[in-house]
């Protein structure tokens, strides 16, 4: 698995936040397809040098975001995509991003048009990933 | 399932003094067994006068302590033995070499696992022949931590064992103890003064500020009780209220930053009156955090118990 997990300590960002964002990202750029395995809590923990509750920790809210799955005594995988917040949510978590997006842009003075292409590029990335094996 | 085993440490409402000098008020704390307790604070709060009552070389000037069910001041020779205690700076007999030291130890011990004391060696880069007293700091800590693991002891007490070492030992010293934890009835109390360290491996932290218990809870809840808010205006902003949990402020020409503790819906409300142009709430980093609440500005004696619990 193509996991190269990366934490930072002393970050505003809590350390299972950081474990989660990173998986996210990973699945959202198919590093981590559908139906693949995540490291044992225990091994995680032990290569990233962290408390494992923060690990299982992490593994737990994506679980319970419905990214995650776990499996009884087999360990945790990546789940078949499907939505479990309400359309309500889903847009004030767009709306979020969107905002920070925007903030983080004018405060480096990008341009609109700019910033434009580059979300486009990103999502075509996304797409152009190969699609999940299962 | 066996009954849940008794808290690994209990500590009943100790009160230390030297002299008239009071050192630790009125101290109550469960160390529940299978955790790993940060134990923070400044330098002379408290924290190793703590650990030496604990572990029954001082006697308690009012209140009682447990460890592993047994009270401190009579711990039996066969209790004694499941404690492993690694005391602040790292003192070694310089005159022995590695091996003798671990030779030397495990004649005190009914227990003595040389494959843990020589795998620590190892992690460390130590070599059996090596004198002690030509250590470096970082291997004499190691050299320390193999000689406390190797008898496998159930509860670990390190005082500020991160002393004093560099990054690499550091992380030596922090795979070691979740090394340890791999047995679920295993606990550890350290103490540190390495904010970093404490949040990537400590369940729970405690926070002793003159003596006096300020906080016993998880990393996470801990910062999430800390918050710094941003209030930006038009002009210069009004002074700044007297909010409670206030711990800071810090103003500039067209902004007041407040760091407030246990922020209510009404403080929220409160800040929202004074009519800033935004309000921006930021996550704080545990460091941060920390000096904002034993740092010397602010008011110092509200919500001692609130974040305790969860």
């Amino acid at each position: 698995m193509s996991l190269a997990f990366s934490i930072s300590p002393a970050s505003e960002v809590p350390i299972f936040r950081q474990i989660m964002h990173q998986i996210q990202r990973a699945v959202a750029a198919r590093a981590l397809q559908v139906g693949e395995q995540l490291p044992a809590v225990r091994s995680l923990a032990e290569t990233l040098v962290i408390n494992p509750n923060t690990v299982a920790r992490a593994y737990q809210e994506l679980i319970r975001e419905g990214l995650l799955e776990s499996r009884a005594g087999r360990g945790v995988f990546v789940a078949e995509r499907r939505q479990v917040f309400s359309e309500a949510e889903q847009a004030r978590r767009l709306r979020h991003l969107a905002e920070q997006l925007c903030h983080e842009a004018v405060l480096l003075g990008t341009r609109w048009g700019e910033l434009r292409a580059l979300v486009e590029t990103t999502w075509k990335q996304l797409q152009s990933q190969p699609e999940s094996h299962t | 399932m066996s009954a849940t085993p008794a808290p690994a440490i209990e500590i009943d409402h100790l009160t230390k003094f030297y002299g008239t000098r009071e050192i630790v008020r009125d101290l109550c704390l469960t160390v529940p067994s299978g955790s790993i307790y940060g134990f923070l604070g400044r330098n002379g709060m408290g924290k190793t006068t703590t650990i030496r009552i604990l572990l029954g070389f001082e006697e308690p000037t009012r209140g009682r302590t447990r460890v592993l069910g047994e009270d401190s001041s009579r711990l039996s020779p066969a209790n004694r033995a499941r404690i492993g205690y690694l005391p602040e700076g790292h003192h070694v007999y310089g005159w022995m070499t590695v091996r003798e030291c671990g030779k030397f130890q495990a004649s005190f011990f009914p227990k003595w696992n040389q494959d843990v004391f020589e795998a620590v060696i190892t992690h460390f880069r130590l070599e059996a022949k090596m004198k002690a007293g030509h250590l470096s700091r970082g291997q004499r800590a190691g050299l320390c931590l193999a000689l406390t693991l190797a008898p496998e002891p159930e509860l670990l007490v390190l005082d500020d064992p991160a002393l004093g070492l560099d990054p690499v030992a550091r992380r030596s010293l922090l795979q070691s103890m979740l090394y340890v934890t791999r047995q679920p009835s295993r606990t550890i109390l350290f103490s540190s003064h390495l904010l970093s360290d404490v949040e990537r491996v400590a369940d729970r932290i405690v926070v002793l500020d003159g003596g006096v218990l300020r906080a016993d809870c998880t990393v996470e809840t801990f910062r999430s009780r800390l918050r710094h808010y941003v209030l930006k205006f038009r002009d210069t902003p009004p002074p700044t209220p007297r909010l409670p949990g206030l711990l800071e402020s810090f103003r500039t020409d067209r902004e007041l930053i407040i760091t407030l503790a246990n922020v209510t819906p009404d403080v929220e409300e409160q800040i929202a009156r004074l009519g800033p142009e935004s309000i921006e709430s930021v996550e704080m980093t545990l460091e941060d955090a920390f000096v904002s609440y034993v740092g010397e500005r602010g008011e110092k004696t509200f919500f001692t118990r609130q974040l305790n619990g969860k």
